[in-house]
């Protein structure tokens, strides 16, 4: 089976500005793939590219089988987009607003079954301007889903969302897998790409620094787990060779990969020089020192 | 769904919004038969010597201004609200043909100017005795659906210069406001100089309202079709089509 995209070295330049430096990237059919990235990274340029709103200016691109930039209007029919800002149309019910758009599709799914999926129903009769933040959103969704896409775009689905209103996008959007859509996604959080996501691109600076599942970032990084404590000022100093140094706060500080020799060796000592270790923590690299470790390092080659 | 029962539904649902917008239907349907009753109520509504009432002459301005207010105000302010909203870009994500979207809105701007002709007539026979002449119907219905036509397509054309959702009804009413003073719209063409009267012909209102005057017109008989008044309109209609769908935009300006 043929991927869902294909890009091949796309540039986007805005005359002396390089948004986009050379992007690589295949997304297979059915697969959530989410694109992360601080922003001013470049994901919106790339997925509006991707969507067939802006031009690029060198680089191939494919989308279901057709370059974006000369695809015909059937194309569209076949790919669904939540854009960053869209507003509905106030006038209108959620399930009015959402039977308009079916009728541009020639396979459309039926409106009120859409407005199910994105838990709607309750508010279908509303008119749009009474909706929530959180129901405009997915009345977004529902817009996007009603074409029967097999193409999925979610520009930034949850930014500016509460903690609550963002748990429910993301249930909203694992349901998307099970109607066996491809999905592209934007995100700048770093769980947010881990909970939704079946893999990972990293894009910073116009590049892409990283890419894989959640777990071989955090390989790539090379992120050490971290031993910390703050040593009382009068007791006696740790000696070199534990491998230690200071944080600048107060604390000591060992960074390994080889925790239990580390501490071991640690904890021996302070035992025989009858030392106490005040505020002992060994913490493993969470995602977010990943994401911040990726994007950093990127920035610093730029 | 063809090509025409996608439009249907399309201009329906036009049409189900403009009747939920409160400040689009004022303007639209409201404000021009205040206009009417204030006009007949300064200037009364006397018979005149070939027994036709004075409110005669104000009904084809009326309707002229309820006619503009449908298709070009409505449309400039509708359009670039959308724009601005993102709502048209999340159109463009969709297979619809952009030419059936922009022609549906055209199509719901002469269904209104077509309700609004009627209920101004019925108005003006009911209150104020303006009888229609029934012989110079056709004149009537060819004026509007080339009126209406038009004035959308400029009102489209409208949409490319307006910066942003603020701007459009100063915009729009900057540009309308006074071609109204100047087209005979407000103050008949026999109360103000040639000079403001020959300005006024070079825009497409004065020619609706002239060739709207035709089919109330009580004194002639046997008035010829108004070819030039319907070519100054169609040809305004035809270039700010061109010009506007060529340049419209369907992303926002931010």
């Amino acid at each position: 089976m043929s991927p869902a995209i294909t890009v091949r070295n796309l540039v986007k330049s805005y005359g002396d500005h390089h948004a986009v430096q050379g992007i690589d990237l295949d997304v297979e059919e059915g697969e959530i793939l989410a694109f992360l990235g601080p922003n001013g990274a470049g994901k919106t340029t790339t997925i509006e590219i991707l969507e067939g709103f802006r031009e690029r200016t060198s680089g191939e691109v494919t989308v279901l089988g057709e370059d974006p930039q000369s695809a015909p209007l059937s194309w569209r029919e076949r790919i669904g987009i939540v854009l960053q800002e869209s507003e509905p149309i106030p006038e209108l019910t959620a399930l009015e607003s959402v039977t308009m758009q079916a009728a541009y599709y020639s396979d459309a799914r039926n409106p009120s079954e859409v407005l199910e999926i994105v838990g709607l129903t309750d508010s279908a009769d509303q008119r749009t301007r009474k909706l929530s933040g959180g129901q405009k959103r997915r009345l977004d969704l529902a817009l996007a889903l009603v074409g029967n896409p097999a193409l999925v775009f979610l520009d930034e689905p949850t930014t500016g969302f509460d903690p609550s209103a963002r748990r429910e996008s993301w249930d909203m959007i694992e349901r998307l897998r099970d109607l066996g859509s491809t999905v592209l996604l934007t995100t700048h959080y770093m769980d947010e790409a881990e909970q939704l996501s079946d893999r990972i691109v990293v894009i910073a600076g116009g590049k892409i620094v990283a890419r894989g599942t959640a777990d071989d970032l955090a390989r790539q990084v090379n992120a050490v787990t971290q031993i910390t404590w703050r040593p009382n000022p009068s007791d006696p100093k740790p000696p070199d060779r534990l491998g230690w140094t200071d944080d600048g706060h107060g604390r000591a500080v060992i960074g390994t990969n080889d925790v239990v020799v580390n501490l071991h060796a640690l904890t021996t000592w302070a035992s025989e020089m009858s030392v106490d270790l005040p505020e002992l923590n060994v913490a493993r690299p969470t995602l977010e020192d990943v994401y911040l470790q990726l994007t950093n390092v990127s920035e610093d080659v730029a | 769904m063809n090509a025409f029962a996608r439009l249907r539904h399309q201009v329906s649902f036009d049409l189900l919004i403009f009747r939920r917008n409160p400040a689009a239907a004022f303007f639209t349907t409201v404000l021009p038969l205040i206009f009417l009753v204030i006009f007949t109520s300064i200037f009364g509504n006397n018979t005149l010597e070939n027994g036709a009432k004075v409110a005669t002459l104000y009904v084809p301005g009326i309707l002229t201004l309820a006619i503009v207010s449908a298709t070009a105000v409505n449309l400039a302010i509708t359009m670039t609200t959308r724009r601005e909203r993102g709502m048209l870009k999340r159109v463009r994500a969709t297979p619809i043909s952009p030419w059936t979207f922009i022609v549906s809105q055209a199509i719901a701007g002469f269904v209104i100017s077509a309700f609004m002709t009627v209920l101004i007539i019925v108005i003006g026979r009911v209150l104020y005795g303006v009888e229609l002449q029934l012989d110079q119907l056709p004149i009537l219905v060819v004026s509007l659906l080339i009126g209406a036509m038009s004035l959308s397509a400029i009102g489209i054309a409208l949409t490319v210069i307006i910066p942003s959702e603020d701007a459009a009804p100063a915009v729009t009413n900057a540009i309308m406001l006074p071609l109204y003073f100047i087209s005979g719209v407000f103050v008949p063409d026999t109360e103000v100089p040639e000079w403001v009267t020959t300005v006024g012909n070079l825009f497409p209102v004065s020619h609706l309202n002239q060739a709207l005057q035709g089919s109330f017109d009580p004194i002639s008989t046997d008035i010829p079709l108004p070819w030039d008044h319907w070519l100054v309109i169609a040809g305004w209609g035809i270039v700010c089509g061109v010009l506007g769908l060529r340049n419209f935009r369907w992303t926002p300006n931010r």
